[in-house]
């Protein structure tokens, strides 16, 4: 210090001319820029072969959420798939590669998701990404996918925006579609309740909005005796609920992710009000909705309607698979929809990898899931082909009743403009839940 | 205008929380000169404690003492330690140490514990009593607001008829003249501390069962919400926190419920700005020095 | 030459050695290098305002955003106005558009950033002015908590899920030679240094003079005849122009604004990473950018290291932990950062 200043901790006032910040900001500037380089090491991507396969693995990603507010409601699944996918492995793998699963977390953030999924395609050289999770951080990587001419599988969201083959070739759904699940619901609730008022509680997204969209397409644009919405940012939905008992409702069909649906069931017991539950399959799984509540309030859940589209029956022979898949690769971790969801999505991935041929190419992978010819593990049809990148556009409903939520029978079909009753198509489970490989 | 009553009924008792925050924080700045941007994250690490004493024993109560115990203690240690070393002339490097003590806690208790939410069940049952047919406050409600207003009034009487009380209103206001006087200030701003998050750690622990759960981030909200009503009552004042934390909380719930839950975060920054364009130091700011 | 001369002929150099650099970089390094350009002008819009006038701001991210946001309206409906079928420049598949297709909504968008990050650092400078440290923190923080509702509320920001940007493409020329990583980090480098260039010349003409006096003591420059509330209000929009910028670049970078991008976190990194660098210190900044940028990317894979359960856990709070302890040991320890320890021509 050479300056007697009175004051030592501020900053002595500088003569502007003598500035020495400039030339440090150039120097710092340039010190970066090495550090990157030093960090860089290789240098450029290698252009030979097709990326992620090897004559023994075949690498693919995912973005998923394994911290922040939806870690709770989904964090579970990709565990499920890794499981699957060990299995799998130790059964031979699929044309005698293993898959290697590279699960980042993007803490359900789209800026997240971005960096996690350039890293995923850039650094780790996936040769497709599988099962991304979300609407909000799928959406931010949609073109970048596109761009970069990675096969884009199986997202995990019922958003209409993975179905658009014209415009993302690449990109395919797994969900059934949310409007399929509104239509679906609405349905079953003017069957079973034909006097009650029907309401919709939605996220404030293209989820909140496709529910919604698919119970008026069924009941009428004045069929909906109330309509209100959330946002994942504020954890208190009293006013919504409080609005919707004031309406009437009889019925509430849900557009909400798990935890809204116990934060909604726990604040609808609180104000002493007990409507039929009518939920989507994203917000509608009895045990993970129940971690959320607790499982003193198990009560809460009987009665409660959702719609489903994978295996859910305790005696299903899928489920029985997993629950055994579940205990030895899991780690025995609790067996939710979560964990049927990520193995069966896990098994499609299989089946599809299976008939892309002994030596897969993006092309041939792509052109297997356009096929037509993938069956999953659905117990609806999968209507996966060349002009239709959703997976399901039919649901089969659940009740969940004395504590165990299983298919009561109803099962519908939707068109993109009506609903259709159907019959569930289980797909028998075969080989031990390994595609044969042709 | 039973929406009305029943709005108004759930922004208090939402209200009287934020209040309790605020108060908190306006001890700490009254004590210190210092923001404490990590009042949310200590009074989480208190809630986490008092959690956890709940479940190995079953009693909410010695929950409650150890949330609070644990919240005091953390005030000392984070006194004691990096803030003793902020110089003083300037709030600025105090306000920064204090946000990088939110990343070490909020990263530690995630590491510990993980990040998911855990359900917290209430001590007192949720379900609204009705009042004339219309259902206004829980018996958990009831037992916020009772619990808030003792505390506040405990405090008051603190501050204002204790010897304590007076000695640590004296080294904040004037540091100086009361070590001459024979104050021991570096040890009325250690209570100041250790007080301020023990009242953090309560409101978090009357929060955290309406929320979610229990997460790291359980009570960022609360702490934005709550500083920006401790900024609206003056910053050093008491009754304006407690004031502006009601007004907030009841605000909050009306927009929730008249217009929507998105909006009501906005609606809080809304009346934050025009409460500070009219009285730049808030509306209950003791007078500025001179300035010109 | 002249002191702006000099600092104009630094900064175009210094912009084309870290150009030059991206082509020892791979495709996600320079998705990282762009990122942290982009952060880059936030960070020395942040530290000018915090090193010279001490007004904290903790909402450089929503300033961002703003910038981020006007970017990606303005352009996408110059795109959607210009041609017939505007998915296509969007999704840029196929044939990609000329250069003439994408200078347009590039510039009308780079226009947008500016307008709506300018004023809305504009209305905040002036709140600003009014305001003493705690209080315009408070009002900045809750500012950053009103984002994502602002973003439900007001349609044309398209709630949680935000907004696309359009995809810039490499000009037909260069696509040969590039990967679109490396031009877009050419591209945020490049507003990088048209954004924080002006802030060096500003800091270091009459204006920074002012703004230190006012910092120093409000009174004397009352006295010398300097209107606090001007200089105030006028550095919290430079900075925000600058802020606003790094935002349209990473709109470019990631083509698309949401506002979990700008989130408390990322508000609070701001600061710290102009924090880090050392306060009032654009060399300071640029290494806090950096660090921010890769310093997350490398704690987790440090933690891909271990075994499952643990990275579970450290994923993402390693870097969180890591930069809480720098932020609190700079603070104490070196006030002055990081940008003490570069080689400097003379000591201050």
């Amino acid at each position: 210090m050479h300056h007697p200043s009175p004051a030592p901790l501020r900053t002595p006032p500088r003569d502007p001319r003598s500035d020495p910040r400039p030339r440090r900001a150039l120097t710092a500037t340039v010190a970066a820029a090495v550090v990157g380089l030093m960090l860089a090491g290789c240098s450029t991507p290698s252009a030979a072969g097709t990326p992620g396969v090897t004559a023994d693995t075949v690498t693919i990603g995912t973005h998923q959420p394994l911290t922040g507010p939806a870690a709770a409601g989904y964090g579970p699944i990709s565990a499920a798939t890794s499981a699957y996918f060990e299995y799998l492995n130790e059964k031979g793998g699929i044309h005698g590669r293993s898959i290697e699963y590279v699960v980042k977390d993007d803490g359900y953030n789209p800026a997240d998701t971005q960096t996690v999924v350039r890293e995923l395609v850039g650094e780790e050289k996936v040769f497709a990404l599988v099962n991304g999770l979300g609407t909000p951080t799928h959406s931010s990587v949609l073109d970048y996918v596109g761009q970069n001419d990675v096969p884009d599988l199986f997202v995990a969201s019922g958003s209409a925006t993975w179905n658009d083959p014209g415009k993302y070739p690449n990109t395919f759904g797994f969900n059934a579609d949310y409007v399929t699940e509104g239509a679906a619901l609405a349905r079953y609730a003017a069957d079973t309740e034909p006097d009650a008022e029907i309401c919709v509680l939605g996220q404030d997204d293209d989820y909140g909005a496709g529910i919604l969209e698919g119970v008026t397409a069924v009941a009428g644009d004045d069929g909906v005796a109330a309509a209100e919405y959330y946002s994942t940012s504020n954890e208190d939905v009293t006013a919504q609920v409080g609005a919707l008992k004031k309406a009437g409702c009889g019925v509430v069909v849900l557009g909400t992710i798990n935890a809204f649906t116990a934060l909604t069931l726990g604040t609808a017991a609180q104000l002493e009000w007990f409507p039929k539950w009518y939920v989507s399959s994203a917000g509608g799984d009895q045990e993970t909705v129940l971690g959320y509540l607790g499982e003193e309030n198990a009560a809460l859940l009987e009665g409660l309607t959702s719609v489903n589209y994978l295996p859910q029956s305790p005696d299903d022979e899928w489920v029985r698979l997993f629950e055994q898949i579940n205990e030895e690769y899991n780690d025995g971790a609790p067996f939710t929809g979560n964990t049927v969801y990520g193995m069966s999505v896990g098994y499609l991935f299989a089946e599809a990898l299976a008939a892309a041929g002994e030596n897969p190419t993006r092309e041939s992978l792509l052109a297997a899931v356009e096929s037509g010819e993938l069956t999953g593990n659905g117990v609806v049809p999968l209507s996966l082909g060349p002009d239709d990148h959703g997976a399901y556009h039919a649901a089969s409903v659940t009740v969940v009743r004395d504590g165990v939520q299983d298919y009561v029978g109803a099962t519908y079909a939707w068109d993109g403009a009506t609903l259709t009753e159907t019959e569930s198509t289980p797909v028998p489970l075969e080989n031990e839940g390994i595609p044969s490989t042709p | 205008m039973d929406t009305l009553v029943f709005l108004v009924a759930a922004g208090l008792a939402r209200g009287s929380v934020l209040a309790l925050f605020a108060i908190s924080l306006v001890i700490v700045w009254r004590a210190a000169r210092v923001v404490n941007f990590a009042q949310a994250a200590m009074a989480v690490v208190g809630v986490y404690a008092g959690f956890a004493l709940t479940a190995a024993t079953g009693s909410y109560w010695l929950g409650v003492a150890g949330a609070v115990l644990t919240g005091a203690l953390l005030g000392v240690l984070a006194e004691r330690g990096p803030l003793r070393l902020v110089p003083r002339d300037n709030p600025l490097p105090g306000m920064i140490v204090a946000i990088g003590l939110v990343m070490v806690l909020q990263a530690g208790l995630a590491i510990a514990f993980g990040a998911a939410h855990r359900p917290v069940p209430a001590p007192f049952p949720q379900r609204p009593l009705s009042l004339g047919g219309v259902p206004v406050l829980s018996p958990y409600d009831l037992f916020t607001l009772a619990t808030a207003a003792v505390v506040m009034a405990g405090l008051a009487w603190m501050f204002g008829r204790t010897s304590l009380g007076l000695q640590l209103r004296a080294a904040a206001f004037a540091p100086e003249t009361s070590r001459l006087l024979g104050v021991r200030v570096g040890r009325m701003v250690t209570i100041g501390w250790a007080v301020s998050v023990a009242v953090a750690a309560l409101a978090g622990l009357l929060l955290v069962p309406t929320e979610l759960g229990l997460s790291p981030h359980a009570a960022d909200i609360l702490f934005v919400q709550a500083f920006a009503v401790a900024v609206i009552g003056g910053l050093d004042s008491p009754p304006g926190a407690l004031l502006a934390g009601l007004g907030v909380g009841i605000l909050t719930s009306l927009v929730t419920g008249y217009v929507t839950a998105a909006a009501a975060p906005l609606a809080v920054l809304g009346l934050l700005t025009a409460v500070l364009l009219v009285r730049p130091a808030g509306l209950f700011a003791a007078r500025e020095a001179r300035t010109a | 030459m002249s002191t702006r001369t000099r600092t104009l002929v630094r900064a175009s150099l210094v912009t084309l050695v870290v150009i030059a650099a991206t082509f020892g970089l791979d495709p996600f390094r320079n998705f990282q290098l762009a990122t942290a350009a982009a952060v880059f002008a936030a960070v020395a819009g942040l530290t000018v305002l915090v090193g010279l006038t001490g007004q904290l701001s903790l909402g450089h991210a929503v300033l961002m955003a703003a910038g981020g946001y006007g970017y990606a309206i303005a352009s996408s409906s110059v795109v959607a106005m210009t041609s017939d079928d505007g998915a296509a420049a969007v999704t840029g598949s196929g044939a990609s558009p000329g250069a003439a297709g994408t200078l347009l909504p590039f510039l009308a968008g780079l226009a947008g950033a500016v307008v709506v990050a300018g004023v809305l650092g504009l209305l905040l400078g002036l709140a600003a002015a009014r305001l003493r440290g705690p209080y315009l923190a408070g009002l900045t923080l809750a500012l950053v908590i009103a984002l994502s509702s602002a973003a439900s509320v007001i349609g044309p920001l398209g709630g949680d899920q935000g907004r696309a940007a359009p995809f810039l493409p490499v000009p037909g020329a260069l696509a040969a030679l590039i990967a679109v990583e490396q031009w877009h980090a050419w591209i945020a480098v490049t507003l990088a240094a048209c954004a924080v260039t002006p802030l060096l010349i500003l800091r270091a003409g009459r204006a920074g003079l002012r703004m230190r006096a006012v910092h120093d003591d409000e009174t004397a420059a009352r006295l010398a005849g300097i209107d606090p509330g001007r200089v105030k209000a006028g550095a919290f929009t430079a900075s925000a122009l600058s802020a606003g910028t790094g935002g349209a670049a990473l709109a470019i970078v990631t083509q698309n604004v949401s506002p979990g991008a700008y989130g408390l976190g990322f508000s609070l990194l701001l600061v710290v990473a102009a924090v880090v660098g050392g306060l009032g210190s654009l060399g300071g900044a640029a290494i806090g950018s950096v660090l921010v940028v890769t310093l997350p990317w490398a704690a987790d894979q440090l933690a891909g290291t271990l075994p499952a359960d643990l990275t579970a856990r450290l994923d993402g709070n390693l870097a969180l932990l890591l930069f809480g302890v720098v932020v609190i040991a700079v603070t104490l320890a070196a006030p002055g950062g990081l940008a003490r320890f570069l080689p400097r021509s003379r000591h201050a």
